[in-house]
């Protein structure tokens, strides 16, 4: 186990920068995971961890030793890649074995480690065969059994899940969170599933163009985005975001599932300190217990996500209704958050005088 | 009396029924052969038919002079080519030549591919310059390397001479005319060799190296447990081709040595051009003509018995 420091670390790629000066400390024990979409310098990071990538800039510490110089080998971490890369020409049992074979362990001592690992992963009546054999879940446990066999001081997983389909990556992200639970070592995960960072990580690194908007627990970021982007980028749907009311430098934000639909002759709760909003709904999503409602107001489009049973139809007029403590305030020039809208007074002369 | 018309005539629309649906069947059976009917009548005319035709002649005492005169005489040609000292040596280059052109050409050519298989543009000008010499005409190569080996004026012994080496014999020794043409047919060979392994290298996706380079194996492991075994499929073809290129070489024999000097480097498809082209010897020819076909297709058998099982292909 260690934690893993990041200290100005720059990446330049023939004149690009993908990753600008990155400070972040992974703790001891942690599960981090970076997100952010494609080309955000997320993997680079990563693999710059790994050591497969020179760090052009700035230093990176593994349990408090600086490792820039180190080679991969020599990092004490492990990884699980996007694609598994296993060795297509070695069974499962070399394919784990290999890593011990080059540390120098005895071929009794190999023997033993691969098959309690195998019993942990469920491997043991595959180690005999091939990848080619495999099913993605089975070839997702041999890179797993991989990169655990070795017993390293940080798990490095390179979206492990992108490749399995849907129902096999639920099982997979319960598989790895107990998994860490088990190990208790760091893990650092990347993948671009805004999902996948929410439900397992507890510590969230949200990346763009190669700096770190936010660095926080799940809730947190969903609750407390830091800027826009994070807002944005967190929740699904994402953040709705409309121009403020009496103020052209701010912005407001609110998420569709703290919205409320009414009919549009209504008029809001006046009990209740809430902002609403007229528009009519231009198309419906159902996904089950809950639907999007896509309402086109004089602000923009925004979404709104309801229980099924309210069934408005589409093209009906309609109110979105959101409470003043649900509506985050943003600054349009910077895109930061400056807090949420609790506790103002409500502005009558928006309130239910929209339909 | 009615009905019995009735019941007649539907016997008759059930047999006239029946013909059409049996033709059906049969052009469905024949249709396959129709479609792969004018690649096997190539293959046919231009491939086993010869094949054939001179397993036929190499039983039979025949000359390109009188091909009207030709004589049934049994197994007495091969028995003939067994009691040929001339030929036990040409069988003798053969092998020595085919063993020393594909063994070095296939590691020259794999360790030139690992240090030119990298991104930089001077890496791909060697490339080609390596490639160049498979796309020059082989009359040109042969020309070229007689010139250069050329004991007197050859621009080889000049630069040996120019260390203060002695001068070598090259194509004028028997000990060394064949070693001289393995060293042509390794410069014309080996940039083909080393184009295909450079494809099959770049094949081998980067993660598998990453992975290792994480599991800490040295560089010589990485080549022997990855590279090389994710190179089979390519190592498997360029061994085959090259050993069946090797038993057929020609050209570099007749331009540049003619067999000689005494019979050092003639080699079996040289040996059968001399059998029927300038001895016309046709059933002697026809023999050996056997033998090189019987010796390629047991080689090829043997690499794919002992090799293609333990080729990985993705």
């Amino acid at each position: 186990m260690a934690r893993v420091i990041l200290k100005q670390v720059t990446k330049t790629f023939h004149s690009q920068t993908v990753v600008k000066g990155l400070d972040l400390v992974i703790p001891d024990g942690s599960f981090t995971v970076l997100v952010g979409p494609s080309g955000c310098g997320k993997s680079t990071t990563l693999r710059m961890i790994a050591g497969l990538e020179s760090v052009t800039d700035g230093e990176i510490l593994i349990g408090d030793q600086p490792v820039n110089h180190l080679p991969p080998g020599k990092r004490d971490v492990a990884m699980v890649f996007q694609n598994y890369a296993l060795y297509p020409t070695m069974n499962v049992y070399d394919n784990i074995a290999f890593g011990l074979r080059n540390r120098g362990y005895s071929k009794k001592d190999c023997r033993t480690m691969v098959e309690e690992i195998a019993e942990v992963v469920g491997l043991t009546p595959y180690l005999k065969r091939k990848p080619s054999e495999l099913s993605g879940g089975q070839r997702q446990r041999v890179a797993l059994a991989r990169a655990m066999v070795k017993k390293p001081q940080v798990f490095l997983m390179d979206e492990p899940l992108s490749n399995l389909d849907a129902k096999l990556r639920n099982q997979m992200r319960v598989e790895l969170t107990s998994l860490h639970k088990r190990l208790g070592t760091t893990f650092i995960y990347v993948t671009h599933d805004q999902v996948e960072a929410m439900t397992m990580g507890d510590q969230i690194v949200v990346m763009s163009e190669g700096t770190i908007m936010q660095v926080a627990p799940p809730m947190e970021l969903y609750r407390e985005p830091a800027n826009l982007f994070v807002a944005q980028f967190i929740g699904s749907p994402a953040m709705n975001v409309v121009p403020a009311d009496g103020r052209a430098e701010h912005l407001w934000g609110f998420r569709p599932e703290m919205a409320v639909l009414l009919p549009g002759g209504a008029s809001a709760d006046p009990a209740e300190a809430a902002w609403s909003l007229g528009g009519t709904i231009v198309s419906r999503e159902i996904l089950g217990s809950d639907a999007l409602y896509h309402v086109e107001t004089e602000r923009g489009r925004v979404v709104v996500k309801a229980e099924t049973e309210t069934m408005a139809e589409i093209g009906a007029r309609v109110l979105v209704s959101v409470p003043l403590a649900h509506i985050h305030v943003f600054d349009r020039a910077t895109g930061k958050r400056l807090g949420r809208l609790e506790g103002r007074t409500r502005n009558h002369s928006l309130a239910g005088g929209v339909v | 009396m009615r009905k019995a018309v009735a019941v007649q005539e539907v016997a008759n629309a059930q047999s006239a029924g029946a013909l059409p649906a049996a033709r059906f069947v049969i052009a469905e059976r024949i249709r396959p052969y129709l479609y792969i009917a004018p690649a096997l009548l190539f293959f046919a005319v231009f491939f086993f038919f010869p094949i054939a035709y001179v397993i036929y002649l190499s039983f039979h005492d025949w000359s390109l002079l009188n091909l009207e005169e030709i004589e049934w005489v049994g197994l007495d040609n091969f028995a003939a080519l067994w009691e040929d000292a001339d030929f036990r040596q040409v069988l003798a280059n053969t092998f020595m030549y085919t063993l020393a052109t594909v063994g070095l050409g296939i590691v020259i050519a794999f360790f030139l591919a690992l240090w030119l298989n990298r991104r930089a543009r001077v890496y791909g000008l060697v490339q080609a310059a390596v490639f160049s010499p498979h796309i020059v005409s082989l009359v040109s190569v042969a020309m070229l390397w007689m010139w250069l080996m050329d004991p007197q004026y050859g621009l080889l012994n000049a630069l040996l001479e120019f260390v203060g080496l002695p001068a070598y014999t090259w194509l004028t020794d028997t000990k060394s005319a064949l070693v001289s043409l393995i060293v042509v047919s390794l410069w014309k060979g080996v940039g083909y060799n080393t184009v295909v392994f450079i494809a099959g290298l770049q094949s081998i996706p980067r993660d598998i190296y990453e992975a290792a380079a994480l599991d800490r194996s040295p560089w010589w492991r990485t080549l022997v447990s990855i590279t090389v075994p994710m190179l089979s499929p390519t190592l498997f073809f360029l061994l085959v081709i090259n050993t069946i290129s090797s038993f057929q070489v020609f050209d570099t024999i007749y331009i540049m040595t003619q067999g000689g000097p005494v019979n050092s480097t003639n080699m079996l498809v040289f040996y059968i051009y001399e059998q029927g082209m300038d001895f016309y010897n046709g059933g002697i020819a026809s023999a050996a003509s056997v033998v090189l076909l019987g010796m390629v297709g047991l080689l090829t058998l043997l690499h794919f018995r002992l090799m293609g099982k333990r080729v990985h292909y993705r």
